[in-house]
């Protein structure tokens, strides 16, 4: 079929474009109506369901002015939410970073079996609800827990405590890291590293001169994406919070407190927040996706030019 | 194992260090923090009788609760698979102002804290938010009612559709597209004839996808839900509700309910996935 299709190619002398086509023939070209139609619709879908939804988190939380916007987020309960949020994401994103390279190193570079149990294993969070995720803690660190009488013993405090909230944070960002890398390692191959090798660098060496240049944008991609989740992830941190008042209480959960409690301008002045920091990764996503694509290219352009005849 | 045909097999070298330390690590982090914790659940279930289990996963509020979960993920599902397609095909093929910044828009779900999302359709859709008193004339009321629930369950499940389908159309051949048209189809035939069979599986990927996020989520509904029983109350809720009436064995039985239908969504999209991988080789031979 694309056997006919490269000589039709082949005859009209146009190269067979991916992608975005220099040329639009109109014979591939829906009727001018349909185009409108069709992106109308696009853009009332998305504006109902993405931006004013966004916009009204800034709108609410700015109705009162500037003065009571800072307020409610310098007010104390607001603050130490602040805080623990960030302490929570600076453990839990660094573990799992280490986690995704390791992962990512035994599964792009070697073969061996269960490699596919393996990669289901590590998606596994991200298709188990937060509730539950948050419940196995309870289970686990609770006093009726399988830990629970142990840890009381030896007054260790887990559950609706801050350990609890970082393991919690941990479980649920666990695959972030491992999934942008597994896919951009593999189609990287291994043949700089054993380069690098045979000319005789270590092993830690061809790492980093080697694999972490090469990977440096996907790795960031993750960072964002599971930090982006570390900081906002809800369900699983309110059911082994305990929701203590600047103790336990992480940013999404003082904007529920604050929400329930009728502080409707407080609440979306800490959400908006949340928000900010969520237009700042779809910043840095969209900046990386483009270095990504650009890196990708040059490396599929070098690779054609280097072993034409491995194909 | 017996090979048919003499194809000289490549045997697993591995010339690249550091195969142990790193599976190794990968094994023991994923045991400790995913593993042990997810079989707590399993194990509190063996603690309970079967009829015990049983009960706890059938009574009335819980098979509303599933009614309503499963219901309205399905219906969101579907909304995405509509309106995402036709997202997904508008960034791809269509020129227009402002194009990149809602591409990368796209995406907000997946940024945006549940939490967010949910006091601000709320917000939205509640009588006299921006959204909800355009609606309240109209006799439709969204906020507090299943309708909140399917909306923010929407919202959810957004950029899965688009974000599974894009690729797809990118790599779609057009050449396939002119010569259906020089074939004589129309544009419509075309569509049903070419286009489609091309982006189904990503379509029914994407379907799947966002059917799973929307089963399990919490943070966005839990807001605009108004969380009654036998009404507006979805599971992951009322497995919240069991904890704090210290009905441990009733949460984690129902948990366990929705952790195999995860798991069941998970061994669906991966069989999906590897058929869309399938498709687009064949089609480059």
């Amino acid at each position: 079929m694309s056997a006919v299709l490269a000589s039709t190619s082949a005859i009209t002398g146009a190269a067979p474009l991916r992608g975005e086509p220099a040329y639009a023939p109109a014979a591939t070209l829906e009727p001018f109506w349909v185009r409108l139609l069709l992106i109308g619709i696009a853009l009332i879908f998305l504006t109902l369901f993405l931006f004013i939804p966004l916009v009204s988190v800034f709108y609410e939380g700015l109705k009162k002015g500037w003065d009571v916007y800072i307020d409610s987020i310098v007010e104390p309960d607001a603050w130490s939410a602040i805080k623990l949020t960030l302490l929570t994401a600076f453990i839990a994103v660094p573990l799992n970073l280490v986690f995704g390279v390791a992962a990512a190193w035994a599964i792009a570079k070697f073969e061996f079996r269960g490699k596919s149990v393996l990669l289901t294993l590590i998606d596994l969070p991200f298709s188990v609800s937060p509730v539950i995720s948050g419940l196995i803690y309870v289970l686990l660190f609770g006093l009726q827990g399988y830990f629970g009488p142990w840890l009381r013993e030896h007054d260790i405090k887990i559950l609706f405590a801050v350990p609890g909230i970082v393991m919690a944070t941990i479980f649920v960002t666990f695959p972030f890291v491992a999934r942008e890398l597994i896919p951009l390692m593999q189609s990287q191959g291994s043949e700089e590293e054993e380069a690098a090798l045979v000319l005789g660098a270590s092993g830690w060496r061809t790492f980093w001169h080697v694999t972490l240049p090469n990977i440096k944008w996907g790795l960031l991609y993750g960072v964002i994406l599971c930090n982006a989740r570390a900081m906002g992830e809800f369900g699983a941190v309110s059911v082994v919070s305990g929701h203590i008042r600047g103790e336990t209480n992480t940013i999404p959960l003082q904007v529920e407190i604050l929400y329930n409690e009728f502080n409707i301008v407080g609440a979306f002045a800490v959400a908006s927040l949340l928000a900010f920091l969520a237009l700042v990764t779809l910043a840095i996503k969209s900046f990386i996706e483009w270095r990504l694509h650009e890196q990708l290219t040059a490396h599929h352009a070098a690779y054609a030019l280097n072993a034409p005849d491995q194909e | 194992m017996t090979v048919p045909i003499a194809i000289p097999q490549k045997k697993p070298q591995r010339v690249l260090p550091g195969f142990h330390l790193a599976l190794g690590f990968t094994l023991l982090y994923l045991t400790l923090i995913v593993l042990i914790p997810l079989s707590a659940v399993f194990l509190k279930t063996f603690t309970m009788t079967w009829d015990g289990f049983v009960a706890a996963v059938t009574s009335p509020r819980v098979m509303a609760s599933y009614r309503l979960t499963f219901g309205a993920s399905l219906l969101a599902a579907l909304i995405n698979v509509i309106f995402g397609g036709i997202v997904a095909w508008v960034l791809v093929r269509y020129k227009f102002p402002g194009k990149r910044i809602i591409d990368a828009l796209v995406d907000l779900p997946f940024a945006l804290p549940t939490a967010v999302a949910g006091i601000a359709l709320t917000t939205l859709y509640s009588q006299n938010g921006w959204i909800g008193r355009y609606l309240e004339p109209l006799g439709i009321k969204v906020a507090f009612t299943p309708l909140g629930v399917l909306v923010a369950l929407t919202f959810i499940g957004l950029p899965f559709v688009v974000r599974t389908v894009q690729p797809v159309l990118e790599d779609a051949e057009r050449e396939l597209e002119e010569a259906a048209a020089s074939l004589g189809a129309s544009r419509l035939q075309t569509f049903y004839r070419v286009i489609f069979p091309t982006v189904f599986p990503a379509l029914l990927t994407g379907f799947a996808l966002a059917f799973a996020r929307a089963t399990g989520e919490y943070g966005s509904v839990v807001f605009i839900a108004g969380n009654m029983p036998m009404v507006s109350e979805i599971t992951p809720l009322f497995i919240i509700t069991k904890l704090e009436q210290y009905d441990y064995s009733g949460a984690t039985a129902i948990a366990v309910v929705m952790l195999v239908v995860s798991f069941l969504l998970l061994l669906t999209i991966n069989l999906l996935q590897a058929w869309v991988r399938k498709r687009g080789q064949s089609e480059k031979v």
